[in-house]
């Protein structure tokens, strides 16, 4: 049940950017983030790259977790979407295979249908990427070309040298 | 579960505080948010009641450096630590890769220290992940007050295992970064381990 690591090599991360980057078009979105359920940012796409991304990304953990325990007591597995309205613009939340949430931010110049329409396909681009990377994190290969196989304990230590 | 993205050269951890209602884990935070430069932490959020008891979660992203060209960031998370937020805690736990247990010094707590540290090793349990496995310090804090009990008595209580241990006046600061430096170092060491080093 303990996830694994997740390692984003370059490749990986250019398959996310351009799928996201694809559906912000489609889906004449404001912006697109992919997040992890553990509240980390994995990538973004769209004019809102200034917004502190960062917060976001933990939110939407949050709230993604808070509403996988509603789930669960009311019987269902989880609930997989989640759209909030708002007076200007609309979030949209979709579970990607078990360990990713692909959030659209959109307003006036898109619609709910749109967007579902548009993210059911990048939602499956990116499940088949997340699949990739796990495979990939699971082999020997991969495990010895690490950044941390090298560290020292002074690289530790001076991290915290004020 | 830490996250290594070899594009932007990033390493991300979480960090969660645990510990029994009102032993000071959103005050370690606070203290943490103050004392740092603007240019090391992100905007600090906190999920709380009126009367700031944390109701979700308080959440602190910070940059610690580069170790070996790679950005190092620790998400600091603190759980709510009254009792029936018990299906919050859980969720918290997501994805740690360490954890620190904020104990309360104050005898008539020593009863709430231990239910809250079983309760951490259940919630873990559930998770996937064995307490005495994961990067793991305790802080024993509120060091300053009258009626708090002895060392040996929490040390005997709270860390049978003997994890590294922290006193602290988390109001003060007093410990506060003591014990964040020495969880950040395990959860590296631990990614030094688990890449082979």
């Amino acid at each position: 049940m303990m996830e694994s690591q997740l390692v984003m090599q370059q490749e990986d991360f250019d398959r996310v950017l351009a799928i996201i980057h694809k559906l912000v078009r489609a889906a004449n979105a404001k912006g697109v983030f992919v997040v992890d359920k553990a509240g980390q940012l994995v990538g973004e796409a769209g004019e809102m790259q200034g917004i502190d991304s960062t917060s976001l990304a933990s939110l939407t953990a949050g709230c993604v977790a808070a509403t996988g325990g509603l789930a669960k007591i009311v019987g269902e597995a989880e609930f997989p979407i989640h759209f909030h309205q708002g007076m200007r613009d609309n979030l949209h939340m979709t579970l990607v295979g078990d360990r990713m949430i692909l959030v659209v931010v959109f307003d006036e110049r898109s619609s709910l249908g749109l967007v579902r329409l548009r993210v059911k396909k990048a939602g499956g681009e990116l499940a088949k990427v997340f699949e990739d990377i796990q495979k990939k994190a699971e082999t020997e290969a991969h495990r010895a070309g690490s950044p941390f196989a090298e560290i020292t304990d002074d690289d530790i230590d001076n991290l915290f040298r004020d | 579960m830490s996250f290594i993205n070899y594009s932007s050269r990033e390493i991300n951890c979480k960090i969660v505080y645990y510990g029994p209602g009102l032993c000071g884990k959103t005050t370690n935070l606070q203290h943490i948010y103050q004392k740092t430069n603007p240019d090391v932490k992100g905007k600090m959020i906190s999920l709380a009641t009126e009367t700031e008891r944390t109701l979700f979660f308080d959440f602190l992203p910070l940059a610690l450096g580069e170790i070996r060209g790679f950005k190092t960031r620790f998400h600091l998370y603190t759980v709510p630590g009254q009792v029936f937020y018990d299906a919050s805690r859980k969720l918290i736990l997501k994805g740690v890769d360490g954890v620190v247990f904020v104990a309360d010094s104050q005898i008539e707590r020593m009863e709430a220290n231990v239910e809250s540290l079983d309760n951490l090793r259940v919630n873990l349990k559930e998770q996937g992940y064995d307490l005495g496995k994961v990067p793991y310090v305790i802080q024993y804090n509120k060091r300053d007050l009258p009626n708090a009990a002895s060392l040996e008595e929490l040390h005997r209580l709270c860390n049978p295992t003997g994890v590294p241990e922290f006193e602290a006046c988390a109001t003060t600061g007093q410990g506060v970064f003591e014990t964040l430096k020495a969880v950040a170092k395990g959860v590296l060491a631990d990614l030094k381990k688990m890449g082979g080093g």
